[in-house]
């Protein structure tokens, strides 16, 4: 497609049909805030550093800043908006809560996701595992104590569930 | 919005794809995972015509084990990579140089064709393909050639492929059994680029040793094989000394850059202290052939 055409993008947002127009280089997390109003997700430096735009895409953890929404047409996205259900926060979530795993909350959407992700691959992790598994997200807050513990903490939560 | 104007396709197939590529003559640039070439556009560092997305092609995205070697379709995500049970029996030095390749969700959508194409220097694997003499397969409009990793990486972000070319295929031979492997990096952070990064892979006999590769990343403008330091160990067995002199003769190979995270001396350093390590912890895993 021409540069200056838009395109149709069809997905599904946290298990909700959404569609939206952009042209081709329209990136994921811009369409997302902008054209669906998902303020959730967080822009920060806007070249794959900072982690703070991560998000689920078909299952996997993926930096918003780093896709085009065009090569989203099709997929199911969760973003931090999907995580908690009928005013519940998610375990993960009510274990950053308890353990202090956030100050400002700039970089919790994409701490979340990525944890989200990271536990789901390992389970039982050790707290060096953890801390490599974070460290595609800067916190500028907290120090990352905190958010060890919740992961930590949230983990035999979510391999019961 | 962040990246230039640029036009898109997202083709089906490898053929469809290389008539796009040549009907920009040049000026369109391949789309893999876009781990490395999104931030380039969001910087407007890159301003291609046009963007050819090779996403929507899923026979590019594939790992089979074939005529002694582990072939990857180019577009196999380096997350597929990471948890294969196939390639840790076959080429375990990749699993383990995965885990280096960037931050988990950088991974989910990086892809090994693209890795290598990209040809970073500082990238994890074109040491991995270096270290194992491995290939890639190319095809273009005269149809596929191999290349092989030697011939490969010519400069920083620059190797033999030509602009109408796609990187279709990626070859690792099969390590020998009983081989010991080891992928040992430093960076800033995990998962940042490497200050330096070495592969290393040998096979013993007893304290003689039948085979050692070493190969860098992130020491100049292309992966470097450090073949006299491989020749050290091949002829005076896995000794400290041995393994000493390797390091040093590995840290005088190195011809590596200055930049804000490393002095050229601190790369050349590290190289030599992180071969030293990579082979002793390569001998602790080989197998008393």
């Amino acid at each position: 497609m021409d540069k200056n055409e838009t395109a149709t993008v069809k997905l599904t947002v946290n298990g909700a049909p959404h569609e939206g127009r952009c042209p081709p280089r329209k990136l994921l997390v811009d369409f997302i805030r902008e054209d669906l109003a998902l303020t959730g997700t967080h822009v920060g430096c806007e070249h794959g550093v900072c982690g703070a735009c991560t998000i689920l895409v078909n299952g996997e953890a993926a930096r918003s800043c780093l896709m085009l929404a065009v090569q989203a047409d099709g997929a199911e996205l969760i973003t931090v908006e999907g995580l908690a259900k009928d005013g519940k926060l998610h375990p993960l979530q009510q274990a950053f809560h308890e353990h202090h795993g956030l100050q400002c909350g700039f970089c919790t959407p994409g701490m979340l996701l990525t944890a989200l992700d990271f536990l789901r691959t390992n389970p039982q992790p050790s707290e060096q595992e953890i801390r490599e598994g974070i460290s595609a997200v800067l916190c500028r807050c907290t120090g990352y104590h905190g958010i060890v513990k919740a992961i930590a903490a949230a983990a035999p939560v979510l391999k019961q569930s | 919005m962040k990246p230039p104007k640029f036009d898109y396709h997202a083709p089906a197939s490898v053929d469809e794809a290389l008539a796009l590529l040549a009907r920009y003559g040049g000026d369109a640039k391949i789309l893999a995972g876009g781990q490395s070439l999104v931030p380039l556009l969001n910087f407007r560092l890159s301003r291609p015509a046009a963007l050819i997305d090779l996403n929507r092609i899923p026979a590019l995205a594939y790992i089979r084990a074939e005529d002694g070697e582990v072939r990857f379709g180019a577009m196999t995500r380096q997350r597929t990579i990471e948890f294969s049970p196939l390639v840790f029996e076959r080429v375990p030095l990749l699993t383990e140089a995965t885990r280096w390749v960037g931050h988990l969700p950088i991974r989910s959508r990086g892809t090994i064709g693209g890795s290598i194409a990209h040809a970073d220097p500082s990238a994890e694997y074109p040491a991995v393909l270096r270290a194992l003499d491995g290939s890639v397969v190319a095809r273009g409009p005269e149809g596929e050639r191999t290349v092989a990793a030697a011939e490969l990486f010519q400069s920083y972000l620059t190797t033999s492929l030509a602009a109408e070319e796609i990187l279709v295929e990626v070859r690792l031979p099969a390590m020998p059994a009983g081989a010991g492997y080891a992928f040992e990096e430093l960076a800033r952070r995990h998962g940042d680029f490497a200050l330096v990064g070495i592969a290393a892979v040998v096979a013993r006999d007893g304290e003689r040793c039948t085979m050692a590769r070493l190969a860098t990343s992130g020491t100049g403008p292309v992966p470097i094989r450090l073949r006299e330091a491989e020749q050290i160990l091949e002829r005076d067995g896995l000794g400290d000394a041995a393994i000493e002199a390797a390091g040093r003769r590995a840290s005088e190979l190195v011809e590596p850059d200055a930049d804000i995270h490393a002095s050229a001396d601190y790369r050349r350093h590290l190289t030599g202290v992180l071969t030293t390590r990579a082979i002793r912890r390569a001998l602790a895993k080989a197998g008393h052939g």
